[in-house]
């Protein structure tokens, strides 16, 4: 039981950066590496408030603040310095693990005695002793529903429609006397956000800020949203951001059985392969070529 | 009223394939003519639309919109009141996202795109109007992906979204082109209608050198950067196709084509 309930909790706070992710790969098909350094970013920002004694629920939203910041960096290299989207990403990244070690102090917080949205005292004295073990993975489920749900109102506002349509044909954007290249930095921000948002969240829960735990985070992002949006493509009533959302449960199942037969230090090569196994399977390869790569 | 003053535009300034393709150029273009732009390949047909867009720039000159430079204007400014329906049908409309997504969107032109809803449930009874008198059927397929349609429908959608909301300069790139010559016949019938009852000023660039004189009140032929032939009125309408053909020909066989 405990098995299955570290999974959905891993795999729910996972999904939070899995809907960004999906923010930049589904809808704005954007490679965005900025991930693997909005996420720690989050965690980075959720160490110093934390320790400084900020209230738990703020800091997710400065955390989300953040990561907005980080995306709209992205984005306007991207756009103003017209640097490929791939390498705005890979600048971003590299320049946020310095910014991430200024703003926590070192490389390693642990945040064993602080409040969290997790363990603080206002939450001790409100759930039951019965269902004292289930906490994190209520709390958990709140915020991502909760995002999940501002997200695909979002989508549905003009403003999400023009998102989603600079991706698919930026020249309609333009064509509507719009500048595609703000949407695109919109799109960055909320992405980015979410993804920071994520970092925050799964920091509280392992109460520890590693400077590294954001290496490979992009990847899993990845694979939930292909899972995800592979698995459930038949099923036009799910929403895209719900099939993402199991998909990185999925993910994280699979990691974890694989995980159980096999020593530690094999995790990566069981994610890459996994990962590779997910790509064939849903014959992601073959997505539509890109033609404005360089732009 | 539109101007081209003196535009001038290179290609590949600067390298040995330098080409120069417009030498001070000009055009006047009248509110509520209907041009139609004809001229074999590389003739500046395209170009010209571009410049006028700003999806290229030019290397010299002015564009004028009613008397106002709008040369400065980056593109999507100028889409502010300008509507353009490309060759290629997939580009006027959004494939992942459905017919009435599709027309809200287009519907917001000039409006800002804020956290508003953004199917406007009360419009729904006008786009079903427009699509109908498309007579394609798509006004029962309003939740159906545009990217599920074939390119006749994409055009035909793609010339109502793109003649939606008021603008004043309708552009249209070989709009034809990619379509088979019933649907493009349908299209081209469309095109004239919607012309007429909006009363926009239209620039039809086209190969087709019998739309080019059945619509349309001036035809310009375009050869090497510059206008050859313009006629308005009664004296594009006594021209025939033939007289046109021949035209045609003898720039084509000064080309060595």
């Amino acid at each position: 039981m405990d098995f299955v309930i570290s999974i959905l909790e891993q795999g729910l706070i996972y999904g939070i950066l899995a809907l960004g992710v999906y923010i930049t790969y589904k809808i704005l098909d954007f490679p965005d590496l900025t991930v693997d350094g909005s996420f720690p970013l989050g965690g980075a920002i959720t160490a110093y408030f934390l320790t400084g004694g900020m209230n738990p629920y703020l800091t997710l939203l400065l955390a989300f603040a953040a990561g907005a910041v980080a995306g709209i960096c992205t984005g306007l290299i991207h756009v103003k310095c017209r640097v490929r989207d791939l390498l705005s990403g890979i600048i971003m990244m590299t320049a946020l693990w310095t910014i991430n070690l200024y703003v926590a102090g070192t490389a390693n917080v642990p945040l064993f005695s602080q409040q969290t949205i997790f363990k603080n005292d206002t939450l001790s004295n409100m759930i039951p002793e019965g269902i004292q073990a289930y906490t994190t993975l209520i709390i958990v489920i709140v915020l991502v529903v909760i995002s999940k749900i501002l997200l695909d109102l979002y989508l549905e506002t003009k403003s999400g429609y023009l998102l989603r349509a600079v991706g698919d044909n930026p020249t309609l954007v333009t064509s509507l006397a719009k500048d595609q290249g703000n949407v695109k930095i919109v799109g960055l921000a909320i992405a980015n956000g979410l993804v920071s948002l994520a970092g925050s969240v799964f920091c509280q829960e392992e109460r520890v800020f590693e400077i590294s735990m954001g290496t490979g985070a992009i990847v899993i992002g990845l694979a939930s949203v292909i899972i995800g949006t592979s698995l459930f493509k038949k099923l036009t009533l799910l929403k895209a951001t719900s099939a993402v959302l199991i998909g990185s449960v999925v993910y994280k199942a699979c990691v974890a059985i694989a995980l159980r037969n096999f020593e530690p230090q094999a995790m990566k090569l069981i994610t890459a392969v996994l990962f590779l196994a997910i790509l064939v399977l849903g014959m992601e390869r073959r997505k539509k070529v890109k033609t404005d790569a360089g732009a | 009223m539109l101007e081209l003053k003196h535009i001038h535009k290179y290609y590949n300034p600067g390298t040995v394939n330098e080409m120069c393709l417009f030498q001070d150029f000009n055009l006047t273009i009248e509110d509520g003519e209907f041009v139609s732009v004809v001229g074999s390949n590389g003739s500046g047909k395209t170009s010209m639309l571009n410049i006028i867009c700003g999806s290229i720039p030019a290397e010299g000159g002015q564009i004028c919109i009613g008397g106002k430079d709008i040369s400065k204007e980056k593109e999507y400014q100028r889409n502010r009141r300008i509507g353009r329906v490309y060759q290629n049908p997939a580009v006027g409309t959004c494939p992942s996202m459905t017919i009435l997504e599709n027309m809200s969107l287009a519907d917001n032109k000039g409006k800002s795109y804020g956290f508003g809803r953004g199917t406007n449930k009360a419009r729904i009874d006008y786009y079903r109007e427009q699509l109908s008198q498309l007579g394609l059927g798509l006004e029962d397929k309003m939740d159906v992906k545009v990217g599920v349609l074939s390119g006749g429908q994409r055009q035909a959608m793609a010339l109502l979204m793109s003649t939606m909301t008021p603008i004043e300069f309708l552009i249209l790139d070989e709009h034809t082109a990619a379509l088979d010559p019933k649907t493009a016949e349908l299209i081209m019938q469309l095109t004239d209608k919607i012309v007429k009852e909006k009363k926009l000023t239209t620039i039809m660039v086209t190969h087709n050198l019998r739309y080019a004189m059945e619509y349309g009140n001036r035809l310009l032929m375009m050869h090497q950067g510059e206008a050859i032939l313009d006629k308005k009125g009664e004296e594009k309408y006594s021209m025939s196709v033939d007289d046109v053909l021949k035209l045609f020909n003898e720039i084509s066989i000064e080309c060595g084509n």
